[in-house]
């Protein structure tokens, strides 16, 4: 009985762990303070942007998200509505800044913020 | 029993081997820092294997030229989290080549999130006699320490812990990254103090709109200095080695970083010149890779 009861606790917490670390539920954009929300990609639009993200996607971001960025097994989708609505450009640029390192994102800072406009304005044309 | 050069020769082999292993698998473009020394707040993305390569060539004044080199096997256990396991080795002319030993370190990231100044605890275990790959100066490290035979060196085994906490920042392009640095041997040796910083920045910062393979953003450049800060005995510059140089680095169409710094002793207690060399390859998700079966 004793057993069991461990065997159940653990179960449940590493039900929650995987929970907590393992589903990319988008969570991370009620923490994008409002300034950041508000920013404003300046390379919007730019043929030259999207196909200079591209190569910034396919060198660093693809091998995660998928070539076609549909998502892996562990990795979310970035043709998702999440991603190509709901989310500002400003919300996707705090994210690769900042990473979401406790479900496995990491931060992206070191491309800087032009390379980072540039992956942003590749990726939402992904929905067109 | 093999003999020295035909051992030598197997080990080369065989990173020959793990190389071609690695190029024949997808490779993607590593953003590096052009360090030696120096650790930035940057990890080893989650799932990825980075092998690496660094050298150091110099001389000391009236002993013979050594080449010290260490292969580093670092993996992004999760995006907050590097493991690095490392094998040491060196040549000294008119003398041998040996095995130096090896080291096992831990990069941890305690705050989640990108802020100003990033830092990073690092802890190392390592085992070595005789090296001379100066990927660290703590303590009294200088120019004395090359000039025994390496059968003499060898003698002398290093079991250490070292502590190190990094700082590092992001700004504008610019990374800028100080090391500062504990080691213990675990013999009744004081506590040994160490630094380092560097800084750099890509040479552009906007991707090109067109492949290509020696656009600026491929390279790197900055400037990296580090030295010993004496012991819990005696903590100061009093007999310790500086060096400062420029590094520079360059990435590789086919997901090869070379990096290249020439570096100089600023006192006499210092090797005059050092110069450093390096190659990165980085393999994407390795583990995924044998998992997939497609």
């Amino acid at each position: 009985m004793k057993r069991a009861r461990v065997w159940l606790l653990t179960m449940t917490v590493l039900m929650l762990a995987a929970l907590a670390f393992g589903v990319p539920d988008g969570s991370w954009m009620r923490h994008v303070p409002a300034k950041d929300h508000e920013r404003k990609n300046p390379y919007e639009g730019q043929a030259d942007a999207v196909a200079a993200g591209k190569f910034v996607f396919f060198d660093h971001c693809a091998q995660c998200h998928g070539e076609n960025a549909e998502g892996t097994k562990k990795r979310p989708s970035l043709r998702s509505a999440r991603v190509q609505q709901e989310a500002t450009e400003g919300d996707l640029h705090w994210l690769l800044v900042n990473g979401n390192m406790g479900r496995g994102m990491p931060s992206w800072s070191k491309l800087g913020d032009p390379q980072i406009w540039q992956v942003i304005t590749y990726v939402k044309t992904l929905s067109k | 029993m093999l003999s020295l050069p035909s051992r030598v020769g197997q080990w080369r082999r065989c990173f020959l081997y793990v190389l071609l292993a690695a190029a024949a698998s997808a490779a993607c473009r590593a953003q590096e820092r052009p360090y030696f020394v120096t650790y930035s707040h940057e990890m080893e993305e989650p799932g990825n294997l980075e092998i690496e390569m660094f050298s150091a060539i110099g001389k000391p004044p009236g002993g013979n030229r050594f080449l010290g080199s260490t292969t580093e096997f670092e993996y992004g256990a999760k995006a907050w989290w590097t493991t690095e396991f490392y094998l040491d080795g060196q040549t000294t002319w008119h003398d041998s080549t040996i095995f130096t030993g090896y080291r096992w370190e831990n990069r941890f990231r305690p705050l989640l999130r990108e802020h100003r100044i990033n830092p990073v605890i690092y802890m190392e275990f390592e085992n070595t006699s005789a090296d001379k790959s100066l990927r660290e100066v703590v303590g009294h490290d200088g120019r004395p320490d090359f000039y025994d035979t390496n059968a003499v060196a060898r003698a002398d085994k290093e079991r250490e812990l070292e502590l190190k906490l990094i700082l590092g920042s992001n700004f504008r392009g610019w990374n800028l990254s100080e090391n500062f640095i504990a080691e213990k041997n675990f013999t009744d040796e004081p506590w040994e103090f160490g630094y380092a910083w560097a800084a750099s920045r890509p040479l552009k910062l906007a991707a090109s709109a067109h492949k290509c393979a020696f656009c600026r953003e491929k390279f790197m450049a900055g400037v990296e200095m580090y030295g010993g800060l004496g012991d819990a005995l005696g903590f100061g510059l009093r007999n310790t080695s500086h060096y400062l140089g420029p590094a520079i680095n360059w990435s590789a169409p086919n997901g090869m970083t070379f990096s290249f710094s020439p570096q100089f002793g600023l006192n006499d207690y210092s090797i005059p010149r050092l110069y450093r060399f390096g190659i990165q390859y980085e393999i994407e998700q390795i583990v995924n890779r044998f998992r997939r079966g497609d």
